[in-house]
């Protein structure tokens, strides 16, 4: 079996919330206490993904999926748990120790109005991983060179090249953040919401551009996305986070045919569709997603779910795998099919 | 045939900015009749936010309304002054915000900014405005709704709030309600409870809606019909069931095929190559040439009018698209 | 050069009267204090120019002016007019090297309040603190009357009094910079912190500076007027506005109120144009105010 290009095991990642260490301050016991507020973006997620494959990460805002991508990118410190980058163990590495990291591993942001310095110009915008990586030993032609080659293959001429940012459009800012994304011939690019402030017409460029370049350089994409319908179609695999917690993993074709947790069939039946005959009497959820900081006991879909039974509020699911492939954190679902290997 | 509550005819709002005159709104013409919901589709730069606006009078400038009428209720309301203007504003016609985070008050509780409507449109005292918040709160899904009205706008979610915001429109029985992009700040399983209220509202008041979207989906759940705009200007309307079934403008079909769906068995996705233009430097002729699969030489020589093609559509096309069914 | 000339802001510049005459203000004090000893006559603080006989000639279009004394003389004789423009040098001097000095060290220590934050920011931010809790002013004349003058001396004094607005300015616009997504594609992409801070947040944040350095300009030159004219300021052998004025003002008493009257004007119009253009700067970038 070949080896995983990113292989993500019990990834924890809480941040400290609120203020300066005053607004903590409390009696407790007779002692001055000062007791950080924490909140768990990421509880216990793993994930791998194989060279050229496409996962796919769904949720609802506040689910944990964009602190899960930028957590692997090592923006974020995970608080516990392993990243594998290519084999390499990552989550301890400095900045520095990084770097050779960051060749494999790039990133795509959402807004592109806010990824891209306003100050610099675009060819040097997309040269700059590889700048890092290369110690700047690159003579300044060197690089125009290579900035109009990367610029060429998103779909951007020369001329563009020493422009500014403001210049272009929502859709032709993307493009030179995929083309800075692809500067490095990486192997793993994490896109967190690439097209989600993108006019539909210019959504779909761009995801047809993210397929092309799979393609052509083997990329592998963790896609992060709030939108199951551009998930349906670029994803090979999906995984849908609940409140920092996975709640459904399986192949696309399985989660759109057969969705089994309540939560993945009600993102299912309420998306709006313009097509009418698809449009399923809706699995009715209420409600919204509750806090993080106060987590439900038990099942964290439980106070939304249609389905809940006592069980729910006692004992929190876990992920198990199910016959069929893929695997469910529900008390539904939690029969291990005897054939399964365990 | 009863005239409908909101007609507007050619509408022009332009921008003079420093680069030159934008006319965000061009020559727009639709109208909208009681217990109706039509929906404004495009991209942004589309124009339609700006519709909306002009319909209540809240172009500021370098924005001005340069041409054509809003009739509603048979009069012409675009030139009114401010002063008459802030009667129709909250009483006849109501607006719902795309950001429901920045669209209440953050120092004033619900109640108040609830109340304030009522002081400002209706003759009714203080007890009977309560009972009447309370009533409004629930009927927009807020539970424990007394309580409720003491509390901050920061103390409710992004559902909450714009169910609130939504309760606040429809307080003073306003015959029309401007949804700007309503649930575009929220997640898909909120967004559908949102939805479904709206309808719901509608249908009960008989108030009609503009819906502006740049979400077909949405708007083909929602509209009764739909006027598609590109580049400040109709380029499709009709019945929202003809529009999504086979659209005749080439824009509109476009949009449609580049919406991902998940029934597509096939992964690429039809797109509409380039990126709109700047309307400053548009020219003559059609203004989607430039994107258009089907232009001709007569597209860049002389803008397309906008003219009834099949059933209910009308579009602006030299060549419309044939029916595909 | 022809985009700039057709740009907005130029466009605005031009319909913004007091813009326009603060830094024609400003223009005209530069050339006097450029060129300006090429244009008088007398060196003041050449005693061998000096004539004691002219000493306190009212300015020349009073009775007993001197055609050769435009503005009138001073006390050994010098031309008020002279004294102004070599006074000017130096006022101009320490404001702007005083500028110069707050802002790269403000820059400096914001950058790492804003970047780092936790311990260093709280203490950086602490001595701000409680640096603006005393009037600048005081906190001047408590430096000067304790380590001496000197032009060095009040450079130091002014940098001490001035650093804390660039630090404050530039750590809230780091903490805003910092969260936006060219920040974070700068560490995906590799690049150290001071990297990071040298080529994507420090270009970022020296908009709003442009304001504060103007406006701080020209209340340096007025600080430094203010603590020549109370003694504590530069060496009588330099003599800045400040001095002028508070050697005129031992005689102004005595009738003669050219000596330190048209010193005192020439501050005025000064800082007025300054600050009208700083007023037009913010305006523009501001913004928050667009």
């Amino acid at each position: 079996m070949t080896q995983p290009v990113l292989d993500v095991r019990n990834l924890v990642k809480s941040f400290t919330v609120g203020d300066g260490i005053f607004d903590r301050l409390r009696f407790t016991g007779g002692k001055l206490l000062a007791p950080p507020k924490v909140v768990n973006a990421v509880n216990s997620v793993s994930l791998s993904i194989a060279p050229g494959e496409v996962l796919a990460l769904v949720g609802e805002s506040g689910c944990g999926k964009s602190t899960v991508a930028k957590t692997i990118a090592r923006i974020h410190a995970p608080t516990s748990g392993e990243i594998r980058i290519d084999g390499k163990e990552v989550s301890c590495l400095n900045q520095k120790e990084l770097r050779p990291v960051r060749r494999e591993l790039q990133m795509i942001f959402q807004d592109p109005y806010a990824s891209l310095n306003p100050r610099q110009r675009i060819k040097d915008i997309v040269i700059e991983p590889l700048r890092a990586q290369s110690d700047r030993r690159m003579s300044s032609s060197d690089i125009d060179a290579e900035a109009i080659k990367l610029l060429a293959r998103v779909g951007l001429n020369a001329e563009q090249a020493n422009r500014y940012p403001h210049q272009f459009s929502g859709g032709q800012r993307q493009r030179i953040g995929i083309a800075r994304a692809l500067s490095v011939r990486p192997k793993l690019i994490i896109a967190d919401e690439p097209v989600s402030a993108l006019d539909v017409s210019i959504q779909a460029q761009i995801l047809n551009l993210m397929m092309d370049l799979r393609d052509e350089f083997g990329l592998s994409y963790l896609f992060v996305s709030h939108d199951l319908s551009v998930v349906h179609h670029i994803a090979d695999r999906v995984a849908v986070m609940y409140l920092g917690f996975m709640v459904e993993t399986a192949s696309r074709d399985q989660l759109f045919a057969t969705p089994r947790h309540p939560y993945t069939q009600a993102l299912l039946s309420a998306a709006p569709n313009v097509d009418k005959a698809l449009r399923k009497p809706q699995a009715e959820i209420t409600g919204e997603v509750p806090s993080a900081l106060n987590l439900p006991s038990g099942c964290c879909f439980r106070t939304r779910c249609p389905l809940a039974f006592a069980r729910c509020a006692v004992e929190r699911p876990a992920l198990l795998p199910q016959r069929g492939g893929g695997s469910v954190a529900c008390h539904l679902h939690d029969t291990v099919p005897e054939a399964f290997p365990t | 045939m009863a005239e409908p509550l909101l007609d507007l005819r050619e509408l022009q709002t332009h921008f003079q900015t420093f680069g030159g005159l934008v006319k965000a709104v061009d020559g727009v013409s639709f109208n909208v009749k009681a217990g109706e919901i039509v929906g404004l589709v495009g991209e942004s730069g589309g124009g339609k936010s700006v519709i909306g606006f002009s319909i209540l009078g809240l172009v500021d400038p370098p924005g001005r309304i340069a041409g054509g009428e809003i009739r509603f209720d048979g009069r012409d309301i675009s030139k009114l002054g401010e002063r008459e203007m802030r009667n129709v504003r909250g009483r006849d016609i109501a607006m719902v915000f795309q950001d429901p985070m920045t669209s209440l008050n953050p120092v004033y509780t619900i109640g108040r900014q609830m109340d304030e409507v009522l002081r400002l449109h209706t003759n009714l005292d203080e007890a009977a405005r309560r009972i009447r918040c309370i009533r409004m709160l629930e009927d927009v899904g807020i539970s424990g709704a007394e309580s409720r009205l003491d509390a901050y706008p920061h103390q409710f979610s992004g559902g909450m709030r714009q169910r609130v915001v939504i309760a606040i429109a429809l307080l003073a029985g306003s015959r029309l309600i401007i949804a700007d992009e309503p649930t575009t700040a929220l997640d898909v399983t909120v967004q559908s409870q949102i939805l479904k209220l709206m309808r719901r509202q509608v249908q009960e008041t008989g108030a009609a809606m503009i819906l502006i979207t740049h979400d077909l989906a949405v708007v083909s759940e929602m509209a009764d019909r739909v006027v598609v705009l590109y580049c400040g200007k109709v380029v499709e309307r009709g019945l929202t069931e003809e529009v999504i079934r086979s659209p005749a403008h080439p824009y509109t079909r476009g949009l449609l095929d580049s919406i991902p769906r998940i029934t597509d068995r096939q992964r690429r996705l039809r797109q509409i190559p380039g990126t709109v233009p700047d309307i400053r430097t548009l020219g003559a002729g059609c203004s989607f040439r430039g994107r258009c699969a089907h232009a001709q030489p007569l597209c860049a020589e002389r803008s397309p009018e906008l003219a009834p093609v099949r059933g209910s559509l009308d579009a602006a096309c030299h060549f419309p698209l044939q029916e595909t069914l | 050069m022809q985009r700039l000339l057709s740009s907005e802001f130029v466009h605005n510049y031009r319909h913004n009267i007091p813009a326009v005459l603060g830094s024609l203000l400003v223009l005209a004090f530069a050339f006097l204090a450029i060129f300006g000893p090429l244009l008088v006559w007398q060196d003041p603080y050449d005693v061998s120019q000096l004539e004691l006989m002219d000493s306190f000639k009212p300015p020349v279009w009073l009775e007993g002016g001197h055609p050769r004394y435009l503005l009138g003389t001073d006390g050994q004789g010098r031309d008020v007019l002279a004294s102004i423009i070599y006074g000017a040098r130096i006022s101009a001097f320490i404001g702007i090297a005083a500028m110069a000095c707050s802002c790269v060290i403000g820059t400096i220590l914001g950058l790492i309040s804003g970047y780092y934050g936790g311990m260093l920011d709280a203490v950086i931010m602490r001595v701000a603190d409680i640096q603006l809790s005393f009037p600048s002013m005081l906190i001047a004349l408590f430096l000067m009357s304790a380590f001496g003058n000197g032009i060095g001396m009040i450079l130091i004094a002014l940098t001490a009094v001035g650093w804390v607005v660039y630090a404050r300015t530039v750590r809230g616009s780091t903490l805003s910079e910092i969260q936006k997504e060219y920040i974070q594609a700068a560490r995906v992409a590799g690049l150290s912190d001071t990297e990071i801070i040298r080529r994507h947040v420090l270009p970022n944040v020296l908009t709003p500076l442009i304001v504060v350095s103007t406006i701080q300009v020209g209340s340096f030159i007025l600080i430094e007027a203010s603590l020549s004219f109370l003694g504590v300021g530069v060496p009588i052998t330099e003599p800045s506005l400040g001095l002028l004025v508070k050697e005129g003002f031992d005689v102004l008493f005595s009738g003669i109120w050219w000596t330190s009257a048209f010193p005192g004007l020439f501050i005025m119009f000064l800082v007025f144009g300054i600050n009208l253009f700083g007023d037009f700067l913010r305006d523009e970038l501001n913004p928050r105010l667009r």
